[in-house]
């Protein structure tokens, strides 16, 4: 049935658009792993190393959240729920680094 | 009583309440792989040294993981659209697949571990492999998690196409949502213990 419309408004056609996206996405996520992996090899520096690497999955996340996850195109209400754990997620990252600073009330 | 907003759209927040309770858990996910991220991070900073990961782990098996994963995401997202597009036939496939996917990554993690344990590495031997066992296992049973929602859909629960196609293609979406979460989280895993 080609004129099957979902309850969130998708019809074959736009169907058909979404996994010829979700086939790109794929290839990318293929090739991007092993930019990850060849990059390992290098040997280069450890910081350097870990901002790359943090970088390319970055972008793998980012790619899996927006085309699979359908980020691209969310309610309102998603968004909100997502910036709110965002702004969570950066201070619980963010504590490492404050209890590590000399600045930050640890003295040696 | 017949539960509220499976297939209509609230008129406030334009979405199913399915979906709404899904990202809110993946909401509650992020915080708890992003304590443990947290965890690592700072005991590999306090560490005065620290193994490069492809000296312990093996690279070759977990980037063919990442790819069964990878894989696993897309076959799972072919089966919503399957669905979306009216074929259940062609849903039981990928679906199929997802699940069994699934099980080539949990049969290439036992390998891994198995040898690990053979070598005298556990968790207690250093932090190194105590942060690597316990965010692969983590992660690990949410794929088993993910595998038995998903193992659902494709078998009984596949009853509900039948009477209700619109509710059960959502379910198939929502599912999704965590499995791909499942994958996002392997996707800064890979790396972070392996490569660094």
């Amino acid at each position: 049935m080609s004129d099957h419309v979902s309850a969130a408004g998708h019809d074959a056609a736009d169907i058909d658009k979404h996994v010829r996206v979700y086939i790109l996405v794929f290839v990318a996520l293929m090739v991007l792993t092993i930019v990850t992996v060849a990059v390992s090899y290098l040997h280069l520096p450890v910081h350097t190393a870990v901002a790359l690497a943090l970088l390319v999955a970055t972008v793998k996340g980012s790619l899996v959240a927006c085309y699979f996850m359908h980020l691209i195109a969310e309610k309102k209400l998603i968004y909100a729920v997502l910036a709110l754990t965002v702004a969570f997620f950066v201070v619980l990252m963010a504590l490492p680094v404050l209890t590590t600073s000399n600045t930050f009330g640890i003295h040696e | 009583m017949e539960i509220p907003y499976t297939v209509e759209l609230r008129r406030d927040t334009g979405l199913n309440n399915g979906k709404i309770g899904i990202w809110l858990f993946l909401a509650s996910e992020v915080m708890l792989f992003g304590a443990l991220f947290a965890s690592y991070i700072l005991i590999r900073v306090g560490a005065p040294s620290w193994p490069r990961g492809d000296t312990i782990l093996n690279v070759p098996l977990a980037t063919f993981n990442t790819i069964v994963l990878i894989t696993s995401s897309v076959t799972m997202v072919m089966a919503w659209a399957s669905l979306m597009r009216n074929k259940f036939g062609t849903f039981r496939l990928y679906m199929g697949a997802t699940v069994l996917l699934g099980f080539v990554f949990l049969i290439v993690k036992y390998f891994e571990y198995t040898h690990k344990f053979h070598d005298g590495l556990w968790p207690r031997t250093n932090n190194f492999l105590a942060i690597y066992f316990t965010l692969t296992g983590l992660h690990m049973l949410h794929v088993i998690g993910g595998m038995a929602v998903n193992a659902y859909l494709w078998g009984p629960g596949a009853k509900l196409w039948k009477t209700n196609p619109t509710w059960f293609t959502n379910r198939v979406e929502n599912s999704g949502l965590f499995w791909h979460f499942v994958d996002l989280v392997w996707i800064f895993l890979f790396p972070t213990l392996y490569l660094l």
